[in-house]
């Protein structure tokens, strides 16, 4: 019992400690990342329901029934009990009985390309994964930032996410899910920020030399006028995301410092996905960029 | 096109001390090896009976050194890569730039696992299995004799990666596009796929000879379910093996025709997807987890049988628990990737199905709780090993099933957390398991103990050490710290990495002790003999023979009439008897043909990793000439004069009998 209870407080005692520190998936700061975090709660209390007794019982077994205890049942040819074995089959089981059914739930509930249930209607953000900074395009806003992403709060977000080279891992830890960025194809996901604040982002896919710089900043603006304005803001730089800059930026860097687009080829996202079509001559839509994806692939094989 | 393909004297990375120095390091032991060898002119010894041994109890010692001695090397990756994060804090760059840096902890992964776990499990497998069994060699012996050349032709190449070129910089697990010509044109990859590929071979056959072996090899009257629950556990683990070895040999094969052949398997463009690669990876992968563990599961039930003195409670849930732990372990294997954007209703499936895997598990903690209760439980060495595992590896599945739960695993996917995990049930599963069964059956397999005292001194710097070393990077994870950072920058994890680091050089403490032991257990192995082969009142044939062992294993094989063939025996007492005769064994004999065919292997991939085309055919026709010399040899074989095993059995029996004597 002494055992049981010593756990019980060191689990407190250690939520407590993780709760207290500032960021991390354990201090979230979006109702994805809130669920979740709620949810390894919930299965790690669970758990600990079979886990604590086993340590307990090991430790308890292994004192009680030490060399040396004569006073003690010895009883060498115990080896069956179908009423033990029925217990130890059914605990876990039953453990696992209910974390599976929630498993199913949280799954369908947490899916990340899941629509978040808001009354606001999401903003879409394109991302391109890059060797070694992360593309941000606004498609509704006609601008593009790089290592930086910003969004009003209170306001779902859906991410529309691609990778120009090797695969990486599109992660905001205090706002919930990541998904995988991956050349060629588009991932999604939903999330969105109860708060207003400024949250590392990384890439939680390792993908090379400068793989350990390839962070940017999430930033939640407290109003969608803050929003507003902060897009008008890149609107004045003059740069232009085009195939041209593009390929300028496409080449490989690392640590790149925070830098925006004013205005944004509208078709850049799908451009940056179907580059890599280059020989398959399908859909119409895309004959345009032949040209285009063959420069593309010479570059990824520089 | 030069004469030796890409290799330049540009490919030695003299810029780099540390692995120079490494290197001469390495070049000083070598020869101070080399040099008492001859001095005590020691190399027909080496040859003749360990180099081209056929004899599956050597071949497990060999195999158990070739693990030491990687461990060595994987530990030295490990301490390299704490001390980088722990001075690599707030933006500070560490002493090892990333392009070091992503070689060391692809190596440390690869080593560990292929090069330090799996020889050591199959070490311990090939010493104890067909002893368990009342089986006087493994069903092919030279095929044993080539797999242990084939894994120590993959341990070299990837050894000949420090001094000449590079290692894989990708990571343990290769993805493509990083792996793809493109992303990586050195020969670090080149590398990984050669090594692994030979050492795969090698596995493999392993897994089709010990499946042979327990299936029609087995001592008269033992039936399958009264095989010892090792051989239980190892004979799962290779039916992983043969089922999930093929699918590595197969992935690492299209990995190979895309770098050398332009093909388009995995690669951003053509057509090629590197999700396929991922795929398959893990349906091996994951199996290859269950490899390393599922014997360690069973040496925890040989051990806590042993040691309290009684039967193992309920085998036959044991038995089929590893069963289904083994079948469970291949449609988990896409709960490595939850985060790729698959459907909720598929990567609830996944989750749900790996969750299922801790029913049997858990089993399994029950059964051998109840194993202890009620017994009489020795505190031995390889007993503290089993209790530190039962404590710490139930932690490391409960991390385990929060992971397999989609939406914990959506922000824990890919973070310290999930190294921690890893490392929970890799560590505190399989190598404590592994020391378990090296303490013993240490002194079957040398016929002297091991030093007590050392020994749990470095039980209790393993155990201690793992959990200053692990807990930190549980609580990492959950601040946010994804795994393969070269630096960080942020203040809150830096007290957390420092305590890491602490915990790793408490782990190097009890690797050393452990050197230390087997230095002063070998030294002192004149007082510490056991005699009549029994040290601990084992439960199973194999301590019913000499240690060590003869080298025909059993005299007269045994009748097997209960799980617990030689405590029935001892109960019975007729443990230690003469047969009237002794008839002719026949034995296989020794053969230099597994060194010649895995070296041209060794050659093939070294030629084609560095291109140099005319050596690789050279090696490949070797390869093949060595097989065909190998199918045609006549004299593969030889009796043992019954004569000459009364000698023996004679001799031992009497040095038993004395030391019966003496205990009464």
């Amino acid at each position: 019992m002494l055992i049981r209870k010593l756990g019980y407080s060191a689990l407190t005692a250690s939520i407590l400690l993780l709760s207290g520190c500032e960021g991390g998936v354990l201090d979230p700061k979006g109702q994805v990342g809130i669920d979740e975090k709620y949810l390894i709660v919930v299965a790690t209390v669970l758990m600990l329901l079979v886990v604590i007794p086993v340590i307990g019982m090991t430790l308890y077994f292994a004192w009680r029934y030490r060399e040396g205890r004569e006073h003690e049942i010895y009883d060498p040819k115990w080896a069956h009990s179908t009423k033990i074995e029925v217990v130890v089959w059914l605990i876990p089981i039953v453990i696992i009985a209910i974390l599976g059914t929630l498993t199913w739930y949280s799954t369908q509930e947490l899916d990340p390309y899941k629509p978040l249930d808001h009354e606001h209607e999401p903003i879409t953000i394109q991302v391109v994964s890059l060797n070694w900074k992360w593309l941000f395009i606004y498609p509704e806003q006609g601008i593009a930032t790089v290592n930086e992403v910003v969004f009003p709060k209170d306001v779902p977000v859906e991410f529309k996410i691609t990778s120009d080279t090797t695969m990486n891992s599109f992660f905001i830890p205090q706002l919930g899910s990541q998904i995988y960025s991956m050349a060629g194809m588009t991932t999604r996901l939903n999330l969105i920020a109860n708060e207003a604040g400024e949250f590392d982002g990384i890439s939680a896919n390792y993908s090379g030399a400068g793989f350990t710089g390839m962070k940017f900043k999430a930033i939640a603006k407290d109003s969608e006028q803050d929003f507003e304005k902060w897009v008008s803001a890149v609107k004045h730089s003059p740069a232009t995301l085009n195939d041209d800059s593009y390929a300028q930026l496409a080449k490989h860097s690392e640590n790149n410092p925070v830098s925006y687009y004013g205005s944004v080829d509208s078709q850049m996202f799908q451009h940056v996905v179907m580059q890599f079509m280059g020989n398959m001559k399908q859909q119409d839509m895309h004959g345009e960029h032949q040209e285009h994806s063959a420069q593309m692939h010479m570059q990824a094989e520089d | 096109m030069s004469l030796l393909g890409n290799l330049t004297l540009d490919a030695v990375p003299y810029h780099e001390p540390i692995i120079m120095v490494t290197l001469a390091v390495i070049g000083v032991i070598g020869l101070a090896i080399v040099g008492l060898i001859t001095k005590y002119q020691k190399w027909g010894v080496l040859w003749h009976n360990w180099l081209t041994s056929v004899d599956h109890k050597r071949l497990g010692i060999m195999y158990i050194i070739l693990a030491l001695v990687m461990l060595i090397r994987g530990f030295s990756d490990a301490i390299m890569m704490r001390t980088q994060l722990a001075m690599a804090t707030n933006g500070a760059a560490g002493y090892l730039p990333p392009e070091h840096y992503d070689q060391i902890f692809t190596a440390h992964g690869i080593i560990m696992i292929i090069f330090m776990a799996m020889p050591f499990m199959i070490g311990l497998m090939n010493i104890v299995l067909p002893l368990q069994i009342g089986a006087r060699d493994v069903a092919f012996p030279f095929m044993n004799n080539l797999s242990f050349w084939l894994a120590a032709a993959g341990a070299v190449l990837i050894n000949i990666s420090l001094g000449l070129g590079e290692f894989a910089k990708t990571g343990w697990l290769a993805y493509p596009p990083l792996s793809e010509m493109s992303f990586s044109p050195g020969v670090g990859v080149d590398y990984y796929i050669w090594a692994l590929q030979i050492s795969g071979i090698g596995t493999l056959l392993t897994g089709v000879n010990f499946l042979a072996t327990v299936f029609k090899m087995r001592a008269p009257g033992m039936k399958l379910m009264q095989m010892p629950i090792f051989t239980w556990a190892c004979t799962w683990a290779n039916i992983l093996i043969v089922a999930s070895f093929p699918i590595l040999t197969a992935v690492l094969g299209l990995l190979t025709l895309d770098r050398y052949l332009d093909f388009h398997f995995f690669t951003n463009d053509g057509g090629g997807n590197a999700m396929m690669y991922i795929n398959l990876f893990w349906a091996w992968g994951h199996p290859e987890v269950y490899i390393l563990v599922l014997p360690a599961f069973g040496i925890f039930s040989e051990v806590i049988s042993t040691f309290t003195g009684k039967r193992l409670f309920g085998y036959t849930s044991m038995v089929w628990a590893s069963g289904a732990i083994s079948i469970l372990g291949f449609v988990v294997w896409l709960h490595h990737f939850f985060t790729m954007g698959s459907s909720a209703d598929v990567n609830a499936f996944f989750g749900v199905m790996t969750m299922i895997i801790a029913i049997p598990t858990g089993v399994k903690l029950f059964n051998w709780l109840f194993t202890m209760y009620r017994g009489r439980l020795r505190i031995t060495v390889p007993v503290l090993w089993t209790l530190g595992f039962m404590v710490t590896f139930s932690i490391g599945g409960m991390t385990g099933v929060l992971l397999a739960v989609p939406g914990a695993d959506y922000v824990l996917h890919n973070s310290l957390f999930l190294v921690a995990h890893f490392h929970n049930t890799i560590i505190g599963g399989a190598v404590f398991g592994y020391m378990a069964g090296f303490a013993f059956w240490f002194p079957k397999a040398t016929g002297f103990h091991l030093n007590e005292r050392l020994g749990k001194y470095s039980f209790w710097c393993w155990q201690i050490g793992f959990y200053v070393a692990f807990m930190p990077l549980y609580v990492l994870g959950f601040l946010g710290m994804t795994r393969r950072l070269n630096h960080t920058n942020n203040p809150d994890w830096n007290i957390w990495l420092y305590i890491a680091a602490l915990g790793a050089v408490i782990i190097f403490v009890g690797i050393v002790l452990q050197f230390v032991q087997l230095y002063v257990s070998i030294r002192d192995r004149k007082q510490n003999p056991d005699v009549d082969g029994d040290p601990w009142n084992g439960h199973t044939l194999e301590w019913s023979t000499a240690s060590p062992p003869q080298f025909y294993n059993f005299a007269v094989l045994p009748k097997v009439h209960d799980i617990d063939a030689f405590t029935d025996m001892k109960e019975k007492g007729i443990e230690y008897q003469a047969p009237d005769e002794y008839m002719p064994i026949h034995m296989p004999r020794n053969t230099a043909a597994g060194m010649q065919i895995a070296g041209a292997a060794g050659i093939v991939g070294f030629a084609l990793i560095w291109h140099i085309w005319w050596l690789a055919i050279v090696g490949s026709l070797g390869m093949v000439v060595a097989l065909i010399a190998r199918c045609y040899a006549k004299d593969v074989d030889y009796y043992v004069e019954p004569q000459e095993v009364a000698e023996i059995e004679r001799a031992h029996l009497a040095s038993v009998a004395t030391v019966k004597e003496e205990a009464l």
